[in-house]
């Protein structure tokens, strides 16, 4: 096959922009379609704790000017509010908390060979394959030690509902770390293998630059364009043209044909596979395996714009604008999550939330994508759950909004085409990670369409704003394409 | 898409097919076998008597637990283009094509016939249930899939003088019928549809009907015989079937192979190149299951080969290891076997191991044999072919009397 020289990306998002930057810096001629008329993504409606792997930073030689670190605050029913701040966490239990981060950072940090590299494939191993099975397996007895790497192994696969009950006493502090355990996906703390959502979330979390969405977005935009890439906004794709079993353009929905030596979707596995591509190129088994991946998102953007900021007692008005978190006790998150097992919103939802001037930008628990009424009859019930509870936290919060803008899974899904409207371009549990994300056959970037990758948040090693997906994508690609 | 509830009484062990009664009535030896939950005869009368009704006559057998599929809608053509690995968008309303299917990984899940009975609908035959592969493999496909098995009665009425005792039954319009022809034909008042297909190797057809009619088809073709003292007309049973279609050179997924839906172990199922049907693997036509994964296998030396084979002297070589030559090394074991009475010789389908993708012209079969219950040890050369053991000029002569 002759080198590839030039690459069409689908979908200006994070990933999409990274991917790109990487490619083009390595003489690709590139370009960016974006559907929609700003790039990011859904970086737009991430808070801004989140920023990209340090490694992309370094490698797209972006500055991004960092802010004072956010604290998350769980606040307390009782106005008894605690704040989580690196290692460190108010109350009796500092001591445990400081002890426990230390060990469940090392944990995340052994993950890493498998978090920077294409997963290694469990048949037919290339020699990239070994070694990211080689660095996995040090990391994991050496960096770990044999005492910790038993315990890792223990504690991977189990819920973080039993694991923090062995750690900790304070309800308070279980509910709040439980919630970042489970935000984002169709999973409460009582779920198996919610500790490898806290592992990777933490993996991603580690010393990290903390940056505005927006400032990310255009220092990725401004990247991109240094190294050469042409980004078109308002470019939906309607679909992928093969010619011979290879990928050789896209059409867009205005019915222009594109024409690229390579195509990278930065879509998610099912919009790429099954609506753009069309089963007609596939074999009917990975078809048939495409179509499964849990992509049902659970959780509501919910913006309120208010008259005037809100007060919380016991919290200086300083700390508003820090990562709020609703989850008195992990009971509670495990009692949301059960509404939606059946179809249902959360009556007493869970949620996290940012100020920023008299906006709060609230994410809320649960929010099932295939509501049993419909959205349409209980988006105003939903969004009553949510201020509900929020006056007790803030009485008053609910005669100060103006406008309450409730974004469901559907909502996202219609805005970004993410099929499910799903944070993570799919659930991120042990079935569908690693070397089965999103599927196997395809785990790799590569799909079984020549000319075509993935390289989005359905890849490996999955969504929250990291950039490991492009960035590993654009590795695999100038490795093999 | 969901499938008509079975009429089959899972309590009992056969189910009665429409053509029950009759069955009953030509089945002296009560020797049934239970084909797809039906009760469908082992032998009716005698193997010898059938086997010959085949050959030099007409025989009867009710095809009705065969597993049958209607395939409507607007993408129905595609749609099977996309399952089996043969070009199909070529098959004109009116006409049968013999196809095979595969998985991802190019390995056969089964064989069948693919009848497009008017512009966009077609049913599909099998062996073996597949309503849940084809049910898979409509994924992203705007098509109506429904099981019919239990909806349509059918009959294969195969022999030598099949045409005319069809003829003689009063369906008309056969003369011009080619192989693998449809015909829908008026028999009595009774809508009836005709193929010109089979699995003996011979002249035939096969008769497909609205159960209710199925005793009133039957009684009309055996009239010709009872009533009118013309032909013989005989029922057979699977036995005398599994002869003829060894003679003609047709497998039998999950009996000569396995089927990839059911092989346990890897390499244990069978590409079609693996099963001698490389000219039903289209290469060049548009995407179909399996389709990657044989473009790559193609491009290897063959690693196994069912082959036909057919032997010196008068022993059967049932189950017989086969080797490159008399106690040489062995290669593989025969899976079917059958004496022909028309050509005089033993036959056998063998799956062989093979050395740097090259078929041997010759193997070597270990027969053990019985003599008055004392067990014999024969060696048996035997001469590979790649053409049916047995066919004749009638098979594809339109109008069949015309040779």
């Amino acid at each position: 096959m002759t080198k590839a020289r030039s690459a069409i990306i689908i979908g200006g998002g994070h990933n999409g922009l990274i991917c790109a930057a990487y490619l083009a810096r390595k003489g690709l001629k590139v370009e960016v379609l974006e559907a929609r008329n700003t790039l990011g993504g859904g970086l737009a409606l991430t808070s801004s704790h989140m920023s990209l792997h340090a490694s992309i930073l370094k490698d797209l030689k972006i500055k991004l000017t960092s802010q004072a670190p956010v604290k998350t605050i769980a606040l307390g029913p009782d106005g008894e509010h605690l704040c989580f701040s690196g290692n460190t966490v108010d109350g009796p239990e500092a001591a445990r908390y400081a002890a426990f981060r230390e060990e469940y950072l090392a944990y995340a940090k052994a993950l890493g060979p498998l978090m920077l590299n294409t997963p290694p494939r469990l048949k037919d191993f290339d020699r990239a394959d070994a070694m990211t099975f080689g660095k996995l397996g040090w990391a994991l007895r050496f960096g770990l030690g044999e005492e910790a790497m038993r315990e890792f192994l223990r504690v991977a696969g189990m819920n973080v509902y039993d694991v923090l009950e062995e750690r900790f006493s304070a309800p308070l502090l279980k509910g709040a770390l439980a919630y970042d355990a489970i935000i984002g996906c169709h999973v409460g703390p009582r779920t198996p293998n919610t500790v490898l959502n806290f592992l990777m979330r933490l993996f991603h979390d580690s010393g990290q630059q903390r940056v505005s969405a927006a400032a990310t977005t255009s220092a990725l935009e401004e990247a991109a364009g240094k190294a050469g890439v042409t980004m078109k906004c308002g470019a939906k794709v309607a679909s992928i043209l093969v010619q011979s079993d290879k990928a050789v353009g896209v059409t867009l929905d205005t019915g222009e044909a594109l024409r690229a030596d390579i195509i990278v979707s930065n879509a998610d596995a099912k919009t790429t596979f099954l609506d753009l591509l069309g089963t007609r190129h596939l074999d009917a088994l990975f078809a048939h395996r495409i179509s499964k991946p849990r992509t049902d998102g659970d959780v509501a953007r919910l913006r309120l714009s208010l008259k005037a900021r809100p007060t919380v007692p016991g919290l200086p008005d300083s700390d508003l604008s820090q990562r709020l978190v609703i989850a008195p006790d992990m009971r509670t998150v495990e009692r949301a999550f059960n509404a939606s097992k059946y179809g249902e919103y959360s009556k007493e939802p869970v949620m996290d939330m940012m100020l920023d001037g008299r906006t709060l930008s609230i994410n809320a628990a649960y929010a099932p994508l295939k509501l049993k009424e419909g959205w349409e009859a209980g988006a105003e019930g939903f969004k009553a759950a949510v201020l509900t509870v929020l006056e007790r936290y803030a009485p008053g919060l609910s005669a100060s909004v103006e406008t309450a803008e409730l974004m469901t899974p559907a909502d996202m899904a219609e805005a970004f085409g993410n099929a499910g409207g799903h944070w993570h371009h799919g659930e991120m549990a042990i079935d569908q990670a690693f070397m089965m994300r999103p599927v196997h056959g395809t785990a790799q970037y590569e799909t079984p369409v020549a000319g075509l990758y993935l390289c989005g948040a359905a890849a490996h090693p999955g969504g929250d704003i990291t950039g490991l997906p492009g960035r590993n994508a654009a590795k695999r690609i100038l490795r093999t394409a | 898409m969901t499938p008509a509830a079975s009429p089959i009484d899972f309590t009992r062990t056969h189910a009665p097919s429409p053509f029950h009664a009759r069955l009953l009535d030509h089945t002296i030896t009560q020797n049934w076998a239970t084909w797809n939950g039906y009760q469908t005869p082992r032998v009716a009368d005698t193997v010898a008597s059938e086997y010959f009704a085949i050959r030099s006559a007409c025989s009867v057998m009710d095809l009705t637990p065969m597993e049958k599929y209607r395939i409507t809608g607007p993408d129905a053509g595609d749609y099977l283009n996309r399952l089996v690995t043969r070009d199909v968008t070529k098959l004109k309303p009116g006409r049968v094509a013999y196809a095979v299917w595969c998985n991802d990984m190019g390995r056969v899940i089964d064989d069948g016939t693919i009848f497009h009975l008017s512009e966009g609908v077609y049913r599909l035959c099998a062996q073996h249930h597949q309503l849940d592969w084809l049910l898979l493999s409509s994924i992203g496909f705007d098509v109506t899939i429904t099981k019919e098995t239990h909806d349509v009665a059918a009959l294969a009425v195969q022999g030598p003088t099949s045409f005319s005792v069809l003829s003689a039954a009063g369906i008309q319009g056969l003369d011009t019928l080619k192989p693998f022809g449809i015909t829908s034909v008026d028999v009595a008042g009774i809508p009836v549809t005709v193929s010109r297909t089979g699995f003996t190797g011979d002249l035939g057809y096969e008769l497909w009907m609205d159960p209710e009619h199925a005793l009133d088809i039957w009684d009309i073709i055996f009239n010709v015989k009872f009533e009118r003292g013309l032909y013989d007309i005989r029922v057979i049973g699977l036995d005398a079937l599994e002869m003829v279609r060894i003679e003609a050179g047709f497998i039998m997924p999950g009996f000569d192979f396995n089927t990839a839906d059911t092989a346990v172990r890897a390499d244990f199922d069978r590409s079609p190149y693996e099963l001698g049907l490389g000219w039903l693997v289209d290469l060049k036509k548009p995407h179909y299951t399996g389709k990657r994964a044989l473009v790559a296998e193609h491009a290897r030396p063959a690693k196994s080969r069912l082959i036909k084979l057919i032997l010196d002297g008068n022993k059967v070589p049932s189950g017989s290891f086969l080797f490159d030559r008399e106690g040489g090394e062995n290669v593989g074991a025969v899976m079917a076997q059958t004496w022909s009475p028309i050509l005089k010789r033993a036959l056998a389908l063998g799956d062989i191991t093979l050395r740097k993708g090259q078929v041997p012209s010759e193997l070597w079969a270990e027969i053990y044999y019985q003599k008055e219950l004392k067990w014999k040890l024969h060696w048996a050369k035997g001469t590979v072919t790649d053409k049916p053991f047995w066919s004749h000029p009638r098979r594809s002569a339109t109008p069949p009397h015309s040779t």
